[in-house]
C-alpha cells in the first residue's frame, strides 16, 4: 500500500510537468498581449513595448519558461501582471469560496442523490423510481447557468428567500455564509445529483439481487439494515468513483457558477486572468487544479481499499 | 423504522434548516453605497494606465488643480487662484488653504510640480503642453509657476483635462516614481480614501469618506465645484455577469450599476424601485480606424469613399436600439461641445453607395478584401463590425471580417504586418466624448507617422494644424482652426466618426445627488 502511494505520488511529477509546459505554451501561443491590455487604449507602440519588457515578455519563450519554472520550483509563482499582488496571495484569497462551494455541493449532491437512488432501487418500477429517473434526466439536460438563473428568479427575486449574489466569509458568521452559498451549491449540485442518483440506483439494484442480500433478508434482518449495511456498502465502490469524478468535474462547474452568483473564487479568478492574459495567475491556477485532480484520484484509490478490503495494490 | 419514514425525516430536517436560512435577511442594511462599475479595478495608478476604471478610481482618491464644469469650462479646483502674465509666458498658480493629503500632511506646491511632471511625461496632451514649458517651479508652499517658451492655449486645456490621463495631484514622494513604474503608495487628497487593506481584486474596492477634505464653496457642477462626500463608505463590487448585476440591483443588494447592458435596460426601466440617469450628457463616440500603412487604405481617396458608404444611424441602432440613447452627429468634435461643427460633412455619412462605388473606381481600388477586425466580447462593440461589413460591401468594398475577443484585437492592432500576414485594415472602437473634444486631445487625429497610434497616419499638414491649435490662446481662433482640422480630416481621413451614444446608469430610487459629468463621480451622492 505505502509503496503504491509512493509510486502514485511520484507519477504526479511528469503529469504536473506536462501540464506546466502545455499551459505555458498555450498561453504564449494564444493571440493577445497583456502589455497592450495594461497600457490602455491611448498607449503608443513604444509604451506597450516598454511594459512588455518590464513584464519579462520580450525574451524568447524558452527563456521565459525556464525563468518561470525555476521560480515555481521554489514555490514562487510570481506577481500578477495586473493586480501587483503575488499570485500565491491572490489564490489564497480565492481558495475559501471555491472550496466552500465545492464541499457544500458535494455534501448536497451526496446527501440528496444517494438516498434518492437507493429508494428508487428499493422501490423499482414505482412512481418514486420513475420520478427520480425522470428528474435525473432533466438534471442532466439543463445547463448549470440556466439552473442558476432559474433558482435566482424563483428563490431570490420572486420569493426573496436567498441573496441574488455574493459570498460571505465563514469568519463573518456560519449562517450568513450558508445563506449565501445554498443557491449556488444547489445549482451546481443538480447535475451531480442526477448522475449520482442514477449510478446509486443501478449499483444498489445489482446488489439487491445478490445471494447474500437474500440471505440477510431470510434471516430476518430489517429492510433498512439490509439496505444500508448489506446493499449500499457493497454498492459503494462505483458510487465513490462517481463522487470522485464529480469533485474533479466541479472544477469546471465552479467557473460558471461563480460567475452567475458572483462568488469571488478561483473559477472567477481563472476567467478574469485568461481574459486579461494574466499569464502568471493562469499558470498557477491551472497547476493547482491539475494537482487537485491528481490528489482526488489518489484519495479515491485509497478509499476503495477501505470500502472493499479485497482491493489491494 | 421503514426506509421511507427515514427519508421523510430527512426531508423534514432539510425543510427546518431551509426555513432557518430563509429567515436571515437577504440584503444587509448598511449605510454603504454599493456600486457595480463597468469593470473591476485592477490598476491603481491612473497616470500609468489610461484605463477608464483607473481614471474613475483617480477621481475618488485624488484631486485636480482644475476641473471641467457642466458647461465644459475649465474652473479652478485645488487652486485658489491663477494668473497669466501680460506676455502670456508666465503662469502663476496658488493652492487653496487647508488642503491635506490622506496622511494628514499639507498639500504643497512642490507636490503639485512633481505630479504635473510625472503626468506630463506620460499623457499625450501633457507632453504637448510641456513642450511649451521651460520650467515648473515651486515658489513657496502654496505657489508655483510655469514659465513658457511660447504662448499656448494648452495650459488650461491640459491641466483641466477630464479624462485619461487626468493630471491628478499626488504627494511629491509618490509623484517622483518613474512614470513607467506603478506607484506603490495610494495617498491622495480627494474626497475619499482608498482602503488598500480591504481591496480584493475581482471582488471589491472600498473607499471611505475623507473627513478632513475641504470642499470648494461653490455647488458641484460637472467635475468642478464643491466635492462634498455624503456617504461614509462606497464599495465598488465586481459583478462581471450583466444579468447578475441587474438581478442584484432589482433585489436591492446593490445601489447602482454604472454600465447596464443595453438589452437589459428595458427591464430596469420597468422596475418601480429603479431610476435611470444619463450621467454623462456628452456621451461616447463610435469610430472606425483605418490602417494607413497598407492597401487599400494607404490611399486617402479610398478612405474618403468609406465616408460615402457608411451612415451613423445603422451602427447606433444596431447596438442601442432606442433612439433616446443615441444621437446622429456629423461634428467630429462632439455635438454640444464648443468646437462642434458640421463644416465639410454635407453629403457624407449618408450611405450613398453609388457615389462610393464611383469613388472607388476613380481611386483604382483593385478589389483586394479589407480585413475588418470584429470584437465579439464587448457588448457596446460586438454589433458594429457586421454593420460595417454590410455597408462597405454595398459601397463596393470586399470585406474579410475576422472575429476575435477584444484582447486579441488589442494585440493585433499593434501589428504593422500586412493584413494577409496577421495585420489588419479596419476595426471599430469607442471613445468617451471627453477624450475627443479638440484636435490635440483626439488621439486618432495624431498623424505623426511612427509616433501616431495604431493605424499610423502620416500627414504633416494635419500636424501643423494641431500645433497651430496648441499655440492659439483665443477661443474664437481655436474654433476656426478646429474647423480646418475637420476639413483636413475629411481630405486625409485618419478614422471615421460614427455617432454619439449614451448609456444611462441604473440607480435605486433611494440614491440621490448623482452628478452629470464626463466621468462617474460619487461626491454629492447620498443614500436614504
Amino acid at each position: 500500500m505505502w509503496g503504491y502511494l509512493g509510486r502514485r505520488i511520484l507519477s504526479t511529477i511528469p503529469v504536473v510537468l506536462i501540464v506546466a509546459v502545455l499551459i505555458f505554451l498555450m498561453l504564449r501561443l494564444t493571440p493577445g498581449d497583456p502589455a497592450s491590455v495594461i497600457a490602455g487604449d491611448a498607449a503608443t507602440s513604444a509604451d506597450v513595448a516598454e511594459i512588455r519588457e518590464k513584464l519579462g515578455l520580450s525574451g524568447s519563450i524558452v527563456s521565459q519558461f525556464f525563468i518561470w519554472a525555476g521560480h515555481a520550483l521554489q514555490g514562487d509563482f510570481g506577481e500578477s501582471f495586473f493586480y501587483k499582488k503575488t499570485v500565491a496571495s491572490l489564490i489564497a484569497d480565492r481558495l475559501e469560496p471555491t472550496l466552500a462551494l465545492s464541499v457544500l455541493t458535494i455534501i448536497l449532491a451526496t446527501a440528496i442523490a444517494v438516498p434518492l437512488g437507493t429508494i428508487a432501487a428499493y422501490r423499482q418500477g414505482s412512481w418514486i423510481d420513475r420520478g427520480v429517473m425522470g428528474l435525473s434526466v432533466a438534471g442532466f439536460s439543463v445547463p448549470v447557468f440556466v439552473i442558476g438563473y432559474l433558482l435566482i428568479f424563483l428563490f431570490s427575486l420572486h420569493l426573496g428567500w436567498f441573496p441574488v449574489q455574493g459570498y460571505q466569509r465563514l469568519a463573518n458568521g456560519f449562517w450568513g455564509f450558508l445563506h449565501h452559498l445554498i443557491l449556488p451549491a444547489l445549482a451546481l449540485a443538480i447535475v451531480f445529483i442526477a448522475l449520482l442518483a442514477r449510478m446509486t440506483r443501478t449499483s444498489v439494484l445489482e446488489v439487491l439481487n445478490e445471494d447474500y442480500v437474500r440471505t440477510a433478508r431470510a434471516k430476518g434482518l430489517p429492510n433498512l439494515k439490509v439496505l444500508v449495511f448489506h446493499a449500499l456498502r457493497n454498492a459503494a465502490v462505483p458510487i465513490v468513483t462517481v463522487i470522485g469524478i464529480s469533485i474533479a468535474a466541479l472544477l469546471g462547474g465552479v467557473v460558471v457558477t461563480e460567475s452567475v452568483f458572483n462568488i469571488p473564487g478561483l473559477g472567477r479568478l481563472t476567467v478574469d486572468a485568461v481574459l486579461a492574459r494574466d499569464y502568471p495567475t493562469v499558470q498557477a491556477v491551472i497547476l493547482l487544479f491539475s494537482l487537485t485532480y491528481v490528489g482526488i484520484n489518489l484519495v479515491i484509490d485509497v478509499i476503495y481499499t477501505v470500502l472493499d478490503p479485497r482491493i489491494r495494490y | 423504522m421503514s426506509v421511507l419514514s427515514i427519508a421523510k425525516r430527512g426531508v423534514l430536517a432539510a425543510a427546518v434548516l431551509g426555513a432557518a436560512l430563509i429567515a436571515l435577511p437577504c440584503a444587509a442594511q448598511q449605510p454603504t453605497l454599493k456600486v457595480v462599475m463597468h469593470s473591476d479595478l485592477k490598476i491603481v495608478d491612473p497616470i500609468w494606465t489610461t484605463a477608464y476604471i483607473s481614471r474613475n478610481y483617480g477621481y475618488m482618491v485624488y484631486d485636480t488643480l482644475f476641473a471641467m464644469d457642466a458647461n465644459n469650462e475649465i474652473k479652478p479646483q485645488m487652486l485658489d487662484k491663477y494668473s497669466v502674465s501680460a506676455d502670456q509666458l508666465t503662469w502663476t498658480f496658488t493652492l487653496r488653504d487647508g488642503l491635506l493629503w490622506h496622511d494628514d500632511k499639507p498639500v504643497t506646491a512642490e507636490d503639485c510640480v512633481a505630479s504635473i511632471k510625472r503626468w506630463a511625461a506620460k499623457d499625450s496632451l501633457g507632453q504637448k503642453m510641456n513642450s511649451f514649458v521651460k520650467e515648473w517651479k515651486a515658489v513657496d508652499a502654496k505657489t508655483f509657476t510655469a514659465t513658457l517658451s511660447a504662448p499656448t492655449g494648452l495650459v488650461l486645456l491640459a491641466l483641466g483635462k477630464p479624462s485619461s490621463n487626468v493630471p491628478f495631484m499626488m504627494p511629491k514622494r509618490i509623484a517622483e516614481t518613474s512614470p513607467n513604474e506603478q506607484i506603490k503608495e495610494y495617498v491622495g487628497s480627494g474626497p475619499f480614501v482608498f482602503k488598500v487593506d480591504e481591496w480584493k481584486p475581482g471582488d471589491k474596492a472600498v473607499f471611505v469618506k475623507f473627513a478632513k477634505y475641504k470642499p470648494r464653496a461653490e455647488p458641484p457642477s460637472g467635475l468642478a465645484g464643491g466635492k462634498v462626500a455624503k456617504v461614509d463608505r462606497i464599495e465598488w463590487r465586481a459583478i462581471p455577469d450583466a444579468q447578475t448585476a441587474v438581478n442584484a440591483i432589482i433585489a436591492g443588494e446593490i445601489d447602482m450599476v454604472e454600465d447596464p447592458k443595453s438589452d437589459l435596460i428595458p427591464v430596469l426601466e420597468k422596475d418601480p424601485n429603479i431610476k435611470m440617469f444619463n450621467q454623462n450628457p456628452l456621451g461616447n463616440q463610435y469610430v472606425m480606424r483605418f490602417n494607413t500603412l497598407h492597401k487599400p487604405f494607404d490611399n486617402p481617396k479610398i478612405r474618403q469613399a468609406v465616408f460615402m458608404a457608411l451612415n451613423q444611424e445603422d451602427f447606433l441602432k444596431a447596438v442601442h436600439g432606442d433612439p433616446k440613447y443615441y444621437k446622429v452627429c456629423k461634428a467630429l468634435f462632439i455635438c454640444g461641445s464648443p468646437l462642434a461643427t458640421d463644416k465639410g460633412m454635407e453629403g457624407l455619412l449618408e450611405s450613398n453607395f453609388k457615389k462610393s462605388r464611383e469613388m472607388l473606381k476613380e481611386a483604382g481600388y483593385d478589389g483586394t478584401p479589407v480585413v475588418l477586425m470584429h470584437s465579439t466580447d464587448l457588448e457596446v462593440l460586438t454589433n458594429l463590425a457586421p454593420v460595417a461589413k454590410s455597408l462597405l460591401e454595398r459601397g463596393g468594398f470586399k470585406v474579410d471580417m475576422q472575429s476575435m475577443d477584444w484582447q486579441s484585437l488589442v494585440a493585433r492592432r499593434a501589428k504593422k504586418d500586412p493584413p494577409n500576414a496577421g495585420g489588419w485594415n479596419l476595426f471599430l472602437t469607442n471613445w468617451v466624448a471627453a477624450d475627443v473634444l479638440n484636435p490635440v486631445g483626439t488621439a486618432f487625429l495624431n498623424s505623426s507617422c511612427e509616433k501616431a497610434l495604431f493605424g499610423w497616419p502620416c500627414d504633416p499638414e494635419m500636424e501643423k494644424l494641431r500645433d497651430a491649435f496648441a499655440r492659439e490662446t483665443d477661443p474664437a481662433k481655436q474654433k476656426a482652426i478646429a474647423e480646418q482640422v475637420q476639413l483636413r480630416y475629411l481630405e486625409v481621413p485618419t478614422h471615421v466618426h460614427l455617432g454619439q451614444w449614451y448609456k444611462p446608469v441604473a440607480l435605486r430610487k433611494n440614491v440621490e445627488g448623482m452628478i452629470a459629468a464626463p466621468v462617474p463621480v460619487f461626491w454629492n451622492v447620498s443614500k436614504k
